[in-house]
């Protein structure tokens, strides 16, 4: 099912799933990403989904490329389907204009009232296709079609802790205070990154699905203060 | 039980604890981090008499000042450092690659780095503090490691575990090796890029901006023109790889980048030349040398070999 594996530098396997970006080639994704985890294979020691492809970094002192790449065509990947297996995380999120920093910028982008926005955002299940760039951020999909904007012209230098983001086709939520160019229409008081918890650190994991549902302020207030 | 106890007088440029990184956290968001010089972060600790992962103070450009508060500590720095030592109240010009013993009120004042970036101070039994997902490797940025995550600041205080060997006498002749080139492999989107840019890019200089910290180095030089697509879907990243965003600078991710990008890939820093590209300074010019994987890992083979042999000689 991996289309192509090449060498990323000389220490790193590049897995290509294909060029499309969708739910079922992330499945296929995800799906080696847990198995090659649980071979717990000598030498490698990162595996990173994305999207469509998987990136396998090894020691050089352990293993070399060819060596590491003819593992990982030789494994016999299981014909179960993860989806069976599939985690359902609420999210409250308080859209109040203190957090909804974007929120005037995409009603008159996208000629939609603040209320039809949220209409939008908040009818919609939602599926966690990978996590990362910071630490527990996750990359959920597809947003509706008449939400989809592009990233802000100017970056803001520092997005808040807790904040929820949209762009093109996708949601966010900025774990840790951190630049950043996405939408913002919101933010949860839920914790998703906690590294306390070494053994589940991240809230939502690649292959879950996310529900967002709406609070007010003082309810938000009552569970942030309660974190 | 002795309490061998040091006191941060100035904290120093980005001083952090770091040890050989953090393994399989990167599918969380966790960046590798770790010693950005392997080599000079394993001879501090060969030096002293550690095991080979136990944290270090690394600093940039500019060493913490300590003090030693109460006990006896056996320290040793390596890396191209100028720094003083202030034993019972006389001064003297220390040496890197040596390990020396202080006491109560010493004090050791690490001053700067010559021509380079990065130095590492490392103590006989290892410093006491707490991990964080098996590595005691700081990420500022999501508050991760030793520390709890932050840099070393002023006043803090710190405690080390008891040691033997006080007073074993340790040194290395080493000078710090430079190369006329930064050895690279061709990035998976190489073909992004004019045929022209690819010529400038492996046979001009670049220069290392300021931009440049644990995270990433910033280059400035010919601009890299893009003939295909300026972004491509966010993937995984590794250290190493040079990412061309729609500017035309390349950027260097290093040990603490962040783990997912959007911009092509051209190439990526050989493994065994990674030690020696983070100790280039801001200010300074680099060039690039376009090899094949093979002889990139016939490089690295003979760099693990050195290193092995330096150790050994300690």
């Amino acid at each position: 099912m991996i289309k192509n594996i090449s060498n990323l530098g000389d220490a790193a396997l590049y897995c290509d799933f294909g060029n499309d970006v969708n739910q079922k080639t992330n499945f296929k994704v995800i799906k080696y990403f847990k198995h090659i985890k649980k071979k717990n294979i000598e030498g490698i020691t990162n595996l990173i989904p994305s999207y469509n492809k998987l990136i396998i970094s090894f020691d050089l002192n352990v293993v070399n490329f060819t060596e590491l790449k003819k593992k990982i065509e030789d494994i016999k990947f299981p014909e179960n389907d993860i989806r069976r297996n599939q985690k359902i995380i609420k999210i409250p999120t308080c859209c109040d204009d203190e957090f909804a920093l974007d929120i005037e910028r995409l009603s008159s982008k996208l000629n939609l009232t603040k209320k039809e926005i949220l209409e939008k955002y908040f009818n919609k299940e939602y599926f966690c296709y990978m996590t990362g760039f910071i630490a527990g951020m996750p990359f959920l999909g597809d947003i509706d079609e008449k939400i989809r904007l592009e990233r802000l012209e100017t970056p803001r230098v520092k997005v808040p802790k807790g904040a929820v983001g949209i762009t093109e086709q996708f949601a966010n939520i900025y774990t840790f205070e951190s630049p950043g160019g996405w939408n913002i229409l919101g933010s949860t008081p839920t914790k998703i990154f906690d590294k306390a918890n070494e053994r589940q650190p991240t809230l939502i994991c690649p292959g879950d699905k996310v529900l967002f549902y709406e609070i007010n302020k003082k309810e938000y207030f009552k569970l942030n203060g309660n974190k | 039980m002795e309490i061998n106890k040091i006191t941060v007088l100035r904290e120093g440029v980005n001083s952090t604890f770091q040890d050989l990184g953090r393994n399989n956290c990167y599918h969380i968001g966790l960046p590798f981090s770790g010693a950005m010089d392997k080599r000079n972060y394993l001879i501090a600790n060969k030096l002293v008499g550690n095991k080979h992962n136990e944290a270090v103070i690394e600093f940039a450009y500019q060493g913490p000042l300590i003090k030693i508060e109460d006990g006896n500590i056996n320290f040793a720095i390596s890396g191209d450092i100028k720094f003083n030592i202030k034993k019972n109240g006389k001064l003297i010009t220390g040496d890197c690659y040596k390990n020396y013993n202080l006491s109560k009120n010493d004090e050791v004042d690490i001053i700067s780095t010559n021509n380079s970036v990065y130095g590492y101070f490392a103590v006989s039994g290892g410093f006491d503090l707490k991990n964080n997902f098996g590595s005691y490797s700081t990420h500022v940025r999501s508050k991760v490691g030793a520390n709890n995550g932050n840099k070393i600041q002023k006043d803090e205080n710190f405690f080390i575990k008891d040691f033997k060997d006080k007073h074993v006498n340790k040194s290395l002749k080493y000078i710090n090796s430079k190369i006329e080139y930064i050895r690279i492999l061709k990035g998976t989107n190489f073909d992004y890029f004019f045929e022209q840019s690819i010529k400038e890019f492996t046979s001009k200089e670049f220069l290392v901006t300021k931009l440049s910290d644990r995270m990433g180095m910033r280059l400035q030089g010919s601009k890299i023109k893009n003939l295909k697509e300026t972004n491509i879907r966010s993937e995984g990243l590794i250290k190493g790889v040079i990412q061309v965003p729609a500017d035309g600078n390349p950027i260097i991710m290093l040990s603490d980048h962040g783990t997912i990008g959007g911009y092509p890939k051209i190439g990526v820093v050989i493994s065994a030349d990674y030690d020696r590209l983070v100790q280039t300074p801001s200010g300074k010019k680099i060039k690039f040398k376009l090899i094949e994987l093979k002889e990139a890992e016939k490089l690295y083979k003979l760099y693990q070999m050195e290193t092995e042999n330096l150790l050994s000689q300690i």
